[in-house]
């Protein structure tokens, strides 16, 4: 944890984005969590893609659960609302602030004792609803704040620090995101940010859930031999199966490729997912061959990350819903209340029955 | 054989309706509920129904009261037994003098009935049997069947049941034509075969005057399309999910785009209570006017986020429609036992704005009225609605509303505001009500954002465990609640026709029953001033009654005196002048219950002058 301020003066030649904004217009407060953090550099990563996609820092909304990774919050987009609600409980909270207001860009923000254990609930539901939405998860598969105790994505098989080896089963939110419509599916390594960052800017440009499970060691508790969410077992086990590049409208495309190792998905608002290949072919828009290729590459201990699943003709919840464009957090009065001789007419069919 | 002289009564007495879950009989029941109404006599029917879809016992006990008591009596002078399951209850229940109405295909034993009643029977299932073919239809109409036999028996009129039914199934010309042939074909055998009509009479009246038929669920519904509410997110929940599917029908009638047909409204049906007040609390916290209904269990489980709803500041309005506790409780039974779990919900040091309607005209407008004190607060309310008022239809007021009135959106700070340099601290006292200013998110790219959290925060929404921090944040969550207590509805006084030195204080449901015991205290000469108590924090005005009587009745239906305890708690009351009067067995309370306490104990204080007791 470092108490040094930032400096709030900034260099003249400072790169600015299309909206006049710094990076540092894109940060938040300093954080407090552990030097070497592997959420820190999710923060970092959320900052850069915001930077990069000129959004405008009001039109986000970041909700968060309880723990470590839901503290991050405060430490990026300090000119961003944000809610740290209660553990467990965050896709409810982002779900409703959607429904309030389909405009903003709602980022989630998690980890895997608050969206695998307390609050795989709602973790299932808010994918399955379609609900517009970045849903980041910072998976350490230990519970920081309390001190090392395991999560439910923590593999069988692998050793806390106090050398308790873990029984249970793992939960795989990428596996569960897949099986219940999340339409932009992602894996990533806090460690690689060349990955991640543009995971992050293609689901910020995506309409429909978009989860990125991001593997974020976690370095006082669950950093050692015999752990299998540490940086080494990571860096080793790490399959990457392509490389992301959002290119935006206004970009020209100056990379070449050879033909035969791009693949391009078009989104809905006009950017497009450009993935190179790195191994054998994969298909990400292929829902059950994603859930297969994960199950196989699990039972040979390999850890996929990547753009794993994409459907650019996915739903949202407000489509579902068919509310008015309009936020509804907009309307007034006029627009809502049908007024006393709407009333009148009503009270006499009361009468009548 | 009656051996007791038969009842003789005029627009005064007591019908039940024995049935069987799920015959259709709940509409046929309430056509007839209606008619009595068409003939401007009032009436209070109360639907007694099981945790069950098919096959149990249900009952429909129906006062008709030329006199306009709302309140369930108790007691039954005319009893249709439609229910073999429930025979031998049913006919004990009956008053001495009472009717029996039967369906008589089935020949009993003489056994089962009593000699100090009038037994009237007709072979319905059998008149179905011959009339009609359709095994659904010889259901349905043998409840047309026994509406048109009482037209008869209680000298209504004809032509005010046909019309009813012409006017429900309008557009539907096969369906009104049948009914209305059943009808008259219980009529005309019940004039043939009983001796109409009976002792017991509805006559032509004019009680009923502009006051609507309506149900609290339906009418909180509807008050919260008039507030101004776009999302819900809520769980299915007996008896609350009518005012879910209330604000559904009304919102698809009222806030639907006609051109396009989008609507002004999203409804999520959550995956749990949990869910669905953290939708509430999202959609809130993003400026949109947002609820949930529910009831005890829901509310036990939401406990968590009333929490964060009241220490990060958040908008929340609950409709808590409440039923028997605690646990699962008696589902479909009414009480008033969630007071103090919704209070205080939750841990820590918390305090919730509470409302009580009495009726669902004060459903309408008190939810309505909730979105506003929400906003303006900051904070969770719950609007105290019950079984009894929730899912009965209650003759009330006509529902108003004021075109003129303005959504009280409460200090919300706006980009013009932010830009003229106004001072932003989320948690801030700037004018010492103790209510901070809020910004909405997307107001403002670089001024207004903040942070909200459940965790403690100096009043410019930054972390903090500094216990200066800390104090001075609960101590400016006290000012608000004293500013609530100006805000929230006054309660309702009702003097004695003489000086003394009791009163009664009572809420919600109960109110008809109460109104009906005050007459009859006052015929026997037993003298106490009233208050209705319409929200907590508790108005001024309530701790001044209590100082200005020696002693105060608190009449409630649950069985741990819960309001009695939060007055003693927040006024410092000495509970020796509390007296409670409790009703809890998940029937409504009765006009006869209270005043019958009340009378005793004022008897008892008579012979044994308590007041030296009491600290003055």
């Amino acid at each position: 944890m470092t108490y040094l301020a930032k400096p709030k003066l900034l260099r003249p030649d400072t790169p600015k984005n299309a909206l006049g904004y710094t990076k540092r217009d894109y940060e938040g407060a300093i954080s407090t969590l552990c030097a070497g953090c592997g959420h820190d550099s999710i923060s970092a990563s959320v900052v850069q893609a915001c930077f990069d996609l000129d959004i405008e820092p009001h039109r986000v909304a970041k909700l968060s659960g309880i723990g470590c990774s839901s503290k991050t919050p405060d430490y990026f987009l300090g000119n961003s609302h944000g809610f740290n609600t209660t553990h467990g409980r965050m896709p409810s909270v982002l779900t409703g602030a959607a429904m309030a207001n389909r405009d903003l860009l709602y980022l989630g923000v998690s980890g895997d004792g608050d969206s695998a254990s307390i609050g795989i609930g709602q973790f299932a539901h808010a994918m399955r609803r379609g609900v517009n939405m970045v849903y980041i998860v910072e998976n350490n598969g230990v519970y920081g704040l309390t001190k090392g105790q395991f999560s439910a994505t923590a593999d069988k098989g692998s050793k806390s620090k106090r050398g308790v080896v873990n029984n249970d089963s793992p939960i795989d939110l990428v596996a569960l995101a897949l099986q219940l419509g999340a339409t932009y599916v992602a894996r990533s390594f806090s460690g690689d940010k060349e990955q991640l960052i543009p995971l992050i800017k293609g689901a910020m440009r995506h309409r429909g859930p978009a989860l990125i499970d991001v593997i974020s060691p976690c370095v006082t508790f669950n950093n050692h031999a015999g752990s299998t969410k540490s940086y080494d077992y990571v860096r080793e086990h790490n399959e990457a199966i392509n490389r992301l590049d959002v290119i935006l409208p206004k970009d020209k495309i100056t990379a070449t490729y050879a033909p035969g190792e791009l693949r391009r998905v078009v989104q809905h608002d006009g950017s497009v997912l450009c993935l190179r290949k790195l191994g054998e072919d994969y298909d990400p828009s292929d829902r059950v061959g994603a859930m297969n290729y994960l199950q196989e590459r699990h039972a040979l201990g390999e850890i996929v990350t990547g753009l794993i699943y994409v459907d650019s003709t996915g739903e949202e919840l407000h489509r579902y819903l068919n509310t008015v464009e309009t936020p509804l957090n907009q309307l007034g009065v006029a627009e809502l209340c049908p007024g006393s001789e709407a009333l009148e007419a009503l009270n006499e069919s009361l009468r009548r029955g | 054989m009656s051996t007791v002289q038969p009842l003789q009564k005029s627009n005064d007495f007591v019908i039940k309706f024995a049935n069987i879950n799920g015959t259709g009989s709940a509409s046929a029941n309430e056509l007839f509920a209606r008619a009595v109404m068409g003939m401007g006599v009032p009436v209070a029917p109360r639907n007694i129904f099981p945790s069950n879809i098919q096959g149990l016992p249900t009952w429909y006990e129906m006062r008709v009261s030329g006199e306009g008591w709302l309140g369930r009596k108790g007691g039954c002078d005319l009893m249709v037994a439609m229910n073999p399951q429930t025979w031998d209850r049913d006919v004990a229940e009956l008053s001495p003098g009472g009717y029996l109405f039967y369906d008589s295909t089935k020949m009993l034993p003489r056994s089962r009935f009593r000699d100090d009643i009038t037994v009237l029977g007709l072979p319905l299932t059998e008149i179905c049997t011959r009339e009609y073919t359709d095994p659904r239809q010889r259901q349905l109409m043998k409840n047309i069947l026994y509406v048109g036999a009482l037209t008869a028996l209680l000298d209504m009129d004809f032509a005010v049941v046909e019309g009813l039914i012409s006017h429900q199934f309008r557009g539907k010309e096969k369906l009104i034509a049948s009914n209305i042939q059943a009808l008259k074909l219980g009529y005309d055998e019940a004039r043939a075969h009983l001796p109409c009509p009976i002792g017991l009479r509805v006559e032509r009246s004019d009680g009923v005057g502009n006051r609507i038929f309506s149900n609290g669920n339906d009418a909180c519904g509807l008050g919260a399309v008039y507030g101004g509410a776009t999302v819900v997110g809520w769980y299915p929940i007996t008896p609350s999910t009518s005012v879910i599917e209330a604000f559904i029908s009304y919102c698809r009638k009222f806030r639907t785009d006609p051109d396009n047909g989008m609507g002004r409204y999203a409804i999520v049906q959550a995956e749990d209570e949990l869910a669905a007040i953290g939708m509430v609390i999202g959609a809130s916290w993003n400026g949109a006017r947002a609820f949930t209904a529910t009831s005890g269990p829901g509310i036990s489980l939401m406990q968590e986020f009333f929490g964060l709803a009241y220490f990060a500041e958040v908008p929340a309005v609950v409709v808590n429609v409440q039923r028997g506790g605690p646990s699962t409780g008696m589902p479909t039974r009414t009480q008033q036992s969630d007071l103090i779990a919704c209070a205080y919900a939750s841990h820590g040091d918390t305090k919730h704005i509470l409302l009580f309607p009495e009726d669902p005209y004060e459903c309408f407008t008190l939810t309505a009225q909730a979105f506003d004190l929400a906003e303006r607060l900051q904070t969770p309310v719950f609007v105290m609605s019950d079984l009894d008022i929730g899912m009965n239809e209650v003759l009330c007021k006509p529902f108003d509303w004021d075109d003129s009135r303005q959504y009280d959106r409460g200090k919300v700070m706006s980009a013009a505001d932010l830009d003229s340099g106004k001072n932003f601290g989320r948690y801030l006292d700037v004018d010492g009500d103790g209510i901070p200013y809020r910004t909405i998110p997307g107001t403002h790219p670089t001024k207004g954002a903040f942070f909200s959290r459940g965790t403690t925060r100096n009043a410019y929404a930054k972390y903090s465990e500094a216990g200066t921090d800390y104090v001075y944040n609960m101590e400016r969550l006290r000012r608000k609640f004293v500013t609530a207590r100006k805000l929230v509805p006054a309660p309702v006084s009702q003097k004695a026709s003489q000086p003394t030195r009791y009163g009664a204080i009572y809420y919600g449901s109960t109110s008809p029953a109460m109104a009906e015991a005050f007459a009859m205290l006052e015929k026997q000469g037993v003298h106490v001033d009233l208050m209705r108590v319409r929200a907590f924090p508790f108005a001024d005005e309530v701790m001044d009654f209590i100082a200005d009587h020696d002693y105060v009745f608190v009449v409630e239906q649950n069985e741990s005196a819960q309001l009695r305890t939060m007055i003693i708690n927040e006024g410092d009351i000495d509970p020796k002048r509390l007296i409670r009067v409790l009703h809890y067995d998940g029937t409504p309370i009765t006009a006869g219950f209270i005043a019958g306490r009340i009378t005793d104990i004022v008897k008892q204080n008579n012979v044994t002058p308590l007041r030296q007791q009491v600290a003055s």
